[in-house]
Formats: structure tokens, sequence, C-alpha cells
């Protein structure tokens, strides 16, 4: 991680399990920042997934299911846990700056 | 002329709202009409019991007219459709068009195993069984009766699942099972799901994480299954990890009734936008939706649509009298997981507070130990099937309360 990035991630506020709280202060830079923290590094790929999640939030307020995201998207299952490894939806969410997807209850 | 309420399915949900309507509206004002495709009316949480012999078919089903009220009309027929915007159904009986005033949307949640490549191929209840159909738990009693151990996976194969302690108490009883036959030895019990642990809450977690770990039953989390090897005996997750097994007991993908993906009515697992708190459609004023048919955040169980029975008749009600529908349903479960050897144990939550250890009060039976195995939880769950029958689906009172308690809990 690079000196750069610690502090970026230094200044924002997550919950326990590594969700932004406020999500009024996240950006694409901040997005980058969480996701090398994730030892992920975005591509064009990624974006399209982050920017339909957002989406989805701002519309219903709920960070979408996997199933939801290759549903809506051209991204397909086995893309997601290729781009985002060990629990694609989560880590979607929490690079979006949004909240861990309720799907699951 | 009489104004319509439609009910579509006479399952828990549409059961109990039929009872309940039946009872509150003018029969010279209103018609109640109940559409279900099936005559027989399945005590779903039995299921479970099936596989281990403790309870067979004819425990777990009743003809659905035995449970609706004479005053209400029942059509047996598969739907054709639902035209929300014109208010009114197709059905194919008769290729019947029934008008509405007012909807209830009951039908419920169901398994697909389609879904998952290879699932339903050649190894389908022959050594892949599921015990979520009268029909799976049966086939699947037949198989243990006979099998000589081997290794048995469990595996969940998305959330949400109906009754999602279900999977837990199977683990659980057929460590039993198989200890009582004295084969434990030779039977290897893996759970594989793909939540992070054991269940979706922390606490509750915890505690059933440590009871498969003490019960020999070994979980691989974060696993999920995107196909079926019935040659290779082995499931394989989207992240390529590889479970072999030689009997595979699938919790498939659950997905709303069919009807209403035709209707373009849900979510991407067919499941109707609603109003976590008032139970009303999100797009249709006039759509009530009860149970696993809509897409409130909480479980999909019995006890739930059993809760949320006086939030969608009484507004219901107050729709029909001009008055706003109040936000009365709080995401109330209540769960007893059987957890083998005549023991259970009890949890209960809802939207804000995970289940937490303490004492669950009911008066003349209880208390009951919540998040704790105990002998009186076990009995109350067999005790639940008698209040079932009589008095749940009839929509009689039920000694429990529909909005969660905070009483007797240790938070």
């Amino acid at each position: 991680m690079s000196a750069q990035n610690l502090s970026i991630l230094d200044t924002l506020a997550f919950n326990d399990e590594g969700y932004m709280t406020d999500r009024t202060q996240w950006t694409e830079e901040v997005a980058n920042a969480i996701a090398e923290d994730e030892g992920i590094t975005l591509t064009e790929r990624h974006w399209v997934v982050i920017h339909f999640a957002r989406k989805v939030f701002a519309e219903t307020k709920d960070s979408p299911t996997l199933r939801q995201i290759t549903k809506q998207t051209d991204v397909s299952m086995k893309e997601m846990y290729q781009l985002f490894p060990n629990g694609p939806a989560k880590k979607a969410a929490m690079i979006a700056g949004l909240p861990k997807p309720t799907g699951c209850i | 002329m009489k104004k319509t309420l439609l009910i579509l399915g006479a399952g828990t949900g549409g059961t109990m709202v039929a009872n309940k309507m039946a009872a509150r509206l003018d029969a010279d004002e209103w018609h109640i009409i109940v559409v279900d495709r099936d005559e027989t009316h399945y005590y779903q949480p039995g299921f479970l019991f099936i596989p281990f012999g403790i309870y067979d078919a004819a425990d777990v089903i009743q003809p659905k007219r035995n449970f609706l009220p004479s005053a209400v009309e029942t059509v047996f027929s598969d739907i054709e459709i639902i035209e929300p915007d014109q208010n009114r159904v197709r059905l194919v009986k008769d290729q019947r068009v029934i008008p509405y005033d007012y909807l209830v949307i009951a039908t419920g949640s169901h398994i697909q195993p389609e879904q998952i490549e290879g699932m339903t191929d050649s190894g389908w209840r022959k050594n892949i069984f599921d015990f979520y159909t009268c029909e799976g738990a049966t086939a699947l009693a037949q198989f243990l009766k006979t099998w000589d151990g081997g290794r048995m996976v469990i595996n969940i194969a998305e959330m949400p699942i109906k009754c999602p302690v279900a999977p837990l108490e199977f683990a659980f009883l057929a460590d039993w099972y198989f200890q009582e036959r004295g084969m434990r030895d030779r039977v290897e019990i893996i759970y594989a799901t793909p939540l992070s642990g054991a269940f979706t809450k922390p606490r509750a977690t915890v505690a059933l994480g440590d009871l498969l770990a003490r019960k020999g039953i070994q979980t691989v989390a974060d696993f999920n299954i995107a196909e079926v090897d019935n040659n290779r005996q082995a499931i394989i997750s989207y992240d390529e990890r590889e479970i072999s097994y030689d009997l595979l007991v699938t919790i498939p993908t659950n997905m709303g009734a069919d009807v209403i993906g035709r209707s373009g009515m849900g979510d991407e697992l067919n499941f109707v936008p609603v109003d976590k708190q008032t139970l009303q459609s999100k797009k249709w004023d006039n759509i009530w939706v009860i149970g696993d048919a809509g897409n409130a955040p909480t479980s999909k169980a019995g006890s739930v649509a059993h809760f949320m029975l006086e939030t969608v008749t009484e507004n219901l009600k107050r729709h029909m009298d001009g008055l706003e529908p109040l936000p009365t349903f709080d995401g109330h479960a209540n769960c007893f997981i059987e957890t083998g050897f005549d023991k259970g144990l009890l949890i209960d939550f809802n939207y804000e507070v995970e289940p937490l250890p303490g004492r669950y009060p009911l008066p003349g039976v209880g208390p009951f130990p919540l998040l704790e195995e105990s002998r009186v939880n076990h009995w109350g769950k067999l005790a639940f099937r008698w209040m079932y029958w009589n008095l749940l689906i009839k929509g009689r009172p039920m000694p429990v309360s529909n909005e969660m308690s905070m009483a007797g809990k240790w938070s």
C-alpha cells in the first residue's frame, strides 16, 4: 500500500467490516484506494460494476446482490469472481462506498 | 355490485389472510376469492423430519379446503398472468378472468434446482436430493435407509432461502441419525454455504458455528456453487474450489412463483418489491404481499408470515376505508432450531435486533431458553405442528405477539 493511499483511507470513516460510514466522502480516487487495499487494481470492467452498484443504491437504497449485477449488466458470474475475488457482491459494494448488501437474511 | 378481494396462493400466508378477511369484511359488500394450483396443503416445517423417518408424508399433508372458510370462493387453477395495471388476473382453468378491487399475493417461494448447471442431470434423486419438497424429502428418506456411508455434503446454493435455519437443522439431525444407526464413523458431514459462517446474524453465527464444530461437522464458508459434476461427483464453486461428495443434499436457489416473473412484477428472483413495514406493493397501491412472495429483508418462513398477518389485514382494511397504511411490521422472525438428541434451540429477532441469548417467555408453556440447546425447545417445535394446523392457518390467536419484545433477552 502506498503512503499516499494510506493517507486517503486514514481521513475516512469505516465500520468494523470495512464499509464506508459516510457515503458522501466517496470519490473515484477513494474507490481506487479501497480497491488497492483489498489487492485489486481497478479496470474498466470493475467500473461497469461499481457504477451499476451506485445506480442501484441511488434508486433502491440497497446494494445490489450478485444475481442482480450479473442479470442487469454484461458481467458474468465467472467474471465477477475474477474481478472481485472472495465475495464479489460484498467487495463491489465496499469499493463503491456502499453498505454491505442486505440480500442475505 | 360486490367488490372483490382476490388472494393468490393458499399456503400459510394466503390461507391466514382468507380466514382473517372473511371474518372482517361484510359478506354483502365483499366477495373473497382464493386461487391456488394445488389442492394439497403442505406443512412445510415438517419436511425436515421426513428424511430421518421421524415424520412421513402423511404427517405433513391435508386438503387445503379443510382450512378455507366456506364464505370464500376457492378456485384450483394455474394462473396465466396477473395484469396489475388492469386490476385483473387471468386463470388457465376455463380461461377465466377475475377482475379485482384488492389483490393479495401469497404465491410463496420455490426451489429451482435447474438454476444450477448439472444439478438435475443423472444424479438427481439418485445421490443428489433436496428436502424442500415432499417428494425430495421422501426420496432422501428412502436413500438413507440403505446408505452405508461416505461423504455427505450439505450445500446452500444462494441466499435468500426459505427457512434459513433448516439446512443447519438438517446437519444436526443427520449427525444424530447416523450416530443412532451406529455408522457416524463412516459418514463425513460437510456444510458448504455461500455465507461467511453458519448463519446470517453475528451472535447466532458464533453459537451455531460452535455447535457444528462440536458435532464434527466441517463448515466450508463463502462457497458459491457454479456447477455439479455428476460424473466426478463434485460441486464446483465460481472461484474454482471443488468438494467431492457421495451424497449431495442441496438447498437449491429459491425463487418466487414463475407467474410473478411472467407478469413483470418481480425482482431478479421473482420476489415482489414491497414496503418492508406496511407490506404494500411498492408499485400498486391496491396490492399487498404476505410471506415468502415479497422481498422484505427478513427470513422467509411461516412464523414470519404469521407475524405479517396483522399488518397486512389491518392495512388492507384501512386502505379500503380510505386511511393510510401503518408501518407496523418490524421484521419479526422466530425459529425453533432442531439440534438433535431431542434438543433444540430458539432464536427470536427482527429487522433491527439480532438473535440474542436469554429466555423467551410464553404463557403456560415457556419460558424457552434463547440461543441455547434445551429439551423444552425441541418439544416446542413438535408442539408447533398442532398449533399450525389448529390455530395458525385458521387465523386463530396464537400465544405469541407479532412485534418482537426485548423481555427476557440479554443484550
